[in-house]
């Protein structure tokens, strides 16, 4: 300080918004409270059973099948929600009719709503004898619930609201002006929304995609009512994980965790990359 | 593990002020945990208040008591994981066990109140749809083609393992029977088996509202539960010729009473589901009551069924829980591909 003061022309080195060091201290210690130490101690829980034990638990039969049901099907419904939430975002955003505010606020029910209830929903709607299971079932031979297409249907529910809620934003910040300079350089509509509309939404969507996918994979109180929790065919990882912990065996629950986390981890980097890439691409 | 195990540690060095300070304030009205599983939600509730009664009764402040229900694996992890409750009412030996290997209670525990620590038992019995329509009597009709039955997940269901106990039981009484046959005729049960559910009331509701499978296997408490619940459903009970005794054990949780000051309260809320009161608390609430006079006077309602112990067929709790339900274990083998 009294160095700045003595050099009239030297730049203060005071920020132009005060409080840099109390935010950041703030920042940090909740960051540390809320994340990094309970996922420390899910980090270093495993190794109790040393590194032979952590790799038996997870080269376990039935938890590679968990693995693959819970990883699949919510990389499959993000893939699903995807399209799904471009097309929602496109009617809220472009279209002005009767009950767009309440549909647009519909939209993020599933965030709000605890999702063993809507597992209840779900499960009652596509049961054998439920509203939509039963016609499912009857014209075409399909059972959704008990199944691993009920984990699917549950997963979807999770995914949806973020692929909505992604893409809505940037949409509505589209300038209308380049879809108008695309129309008048001779662009048909189709062309217009292939090679301006979906390009430039696509960091965005590829946001909500991983979003989606990231809140589905871990996902357990709806999909556990719907899956019917057959082992090997239609129990999830984190349920696998409840099991374990019943069995009050906490390290082996601790490194399916582990496992789930660093999976995790590797897809939503390569997202990130690819999301990085896309951007350059366009700018 | 360092945090939860820091976090213990903070809580035993305030234990002596705690301590000192609910010395102190003796003769103050007190609170009881009773942590416990899912099906005894109502039992309790009328138990608390007799409890509540009848304590006053003898000249102290009127307590108040708090239950605690979910599935029983998962109350006993939460009071090892630091929820300071008073008693355990669960619905298995093997989880008391859990608490008190980690210095909770005594290990000896079981043989502090009579009847291994279990004031009332029950059994299980198979509840079936209106009318019966195909025809199960015993434990050897579900094994019938076409049988579809509903029974949580024994990995994580107390109540799913004494289904699982009571049917290997069965199992082992056939001509013939032994381990090796006993192995099949539960791998065939499960295979016949649609839905796993984590627990005894979500599989209630997979069976009664979802419609699925053709019996249900259930303890006897729930399975009259269920009748009254849904009485336009027009389920049925079968009782089987041969079944298993089931017994929820209760325990005082000493590290925790010690700490509190409640060891004497608890003693005695235990102690009171021991007496007539409690016996016939029980009894109303289909849990099979040991005094012999209240079960005389209810005997219509408990119908008569050879029931075997887990102590006998298996050797106990910890052997039949490393046998069949840890990981490795025979339940496991069923649903390993290629498995017999």
């Amino acid at each position: 300080m009294s160095t700045t003061l003595a050099l009239p022309f030297a730049v203060p080195r005071r920020r132009a918004l005060p409080g840099f060091g109390l935010s950041l201290g703030v920042t940090l210690l909740w960051l540390g409270v809320i994340v990094v130490i309970p996922l420390g101690a899910l980090a270093l829980k495993p190794w109790e059973l040393g590194l032979h034990g952590v790799l038996a638990v997870l080269l376990d039969a039935r938890t590679l099948a968990a693995f693959r049901l819970s990883f699949g099907v919510a990389l499959a419904a993000a893939a699903i929600a995807v399209p799904l939430g471009l097309l929602f975002a496109w009617v809220i955003v472009r279209y002005r009719f009767p009950g767009r505010r309440i549909l647009d606020a519909a939209v993020d029910l599933p965030f709000a709503l605890p999702t063993a209830v809507a597992g209840l929903a779900l499960t009652a709607l596509f049961a054998t004898n439920g509203w939509l299971g039963q016609p499912l079932q009857e014209w075409f031979g399909w059972k959704i619930a008990f199944t691993p297409w009920g984990v699917g249907v549950a997963l979807l529910f999770v995914a949806l609201p973020f692929a909505v809620r992604t893409v809505e934003p940037v949409l509505r910040d589209l300038p209308a002006d380049m879809e108008e300079a695309a129309a008048t350089l001779g662009a048909t509509r189709l062309q217009t929304l292939r090679r301006v509309v979906l390009p430039a939404l696509a960091p965005a969507t590829l946001t909500g995609f991983a979003l989606g996918f990231a809140r589905a994979v871990g996902e357990y109180g709806s999909v556990i009512f719907i899956a019917g929790n057959m082992p090997m065919l239609s129990e999830i990882a984190p349920l696998l994980i409840v099991v374990k912990l019943e069995q009050f065996d906490y390290a082996a629950a601790a490194a399916i965790g582990l496992g789930m986390l660093a999976l995790s981890f590797v897809i939503l980097l390569s997202l990130n990359l690819l999301g990085r890439a896309l951007r350059r691409g366009t700018a | 593990m360092t945090a939860s195990d820091l976090s213990r540690r903070a809580l035993l060095a305030a234990a002596p002020a705690l301590a000192a300070a609910s010395a102190a304030a003796q003769g103050a009205a007190q609170t009881l945990l009773n942590v416990s599983y899912d099906p005894t939600r109502e039992l309790y509730r009328e138990f608390n208040a007799a409890f509540a009664a009848s304590w006053a009764g003898r000249g102290n402040p009127r307590p108040t008591i708090n239950t605690s229900h979910g599935g029983s694996g998962r109350q006993a992890r939460s009071v090892i994981d630091g929820l300071a409750a008073d008693v355990l009412t669960l619905a298995l030996a093997y989880d008391i066990d859990e608490v008190a290997e980690r210095g909770f209670l005594a290990r000896d525990w079981q043989r502090r109140l009579p009847h291994n620590s279990s004031p009332y038992t029950s059994t299980i019995v198979l509840l079936v749809r209106r009318g019966n329509p195909k025809r199960i009597r015993d434990w050897g009709d579900l094994l019938q083609s076409g049988v579809s039955i509903v029974t949580p997940n024994p990995k994580t269901s107390g109540g799913a393992r004494w289904n699982y106990l009571a049917f290997w039981a069965w199992a082992l009484r056939q001509p013939g029977g032994n381990e090796r046959t006993a192995e099949q005729a539960v791998t065939q049960l499960y295979r016949q088996v649609p839905v796993l559910d984590t627990g005894a009331r979500g599989s209630l509701t997979t069976f009664v509202q979802r419609n699925v499978g053709d019996v249900f296997l259930s303890w006897e408490n729930e399975a009259h539960l269920a009748l009254q619940e849904f009485p336009q459903a027009g389920l049925e009970i079968v009782y089987p010729r041969l079944s298993i005794l089931a017994e929820p054990p209760v325990a005082v949780v000493d590290q925790n009473v010690d700490r509190r000051g409640t060891r004497v309260i608890a003693q005695a809320y235990l102690e009171h589901l021991y007496s007539t009161e409690g016996q016939q608390l029980a009894a109303k609430h289909h849990y099979r009551p040991r005094d012999a006079a209240v079960l005389e006077a209810n005997a219509a309602r408990f119908p008569r069924v050879e029931l075997v112990t887990v102590d006998d067929v298996f050797g106990g709790w910890q052997r039949a829980q490393a046998a069949h339900f840890n990981d490795g274990g025979i339940f496991d083998r069923i649903h390993r591909p290629g498995g017999r």
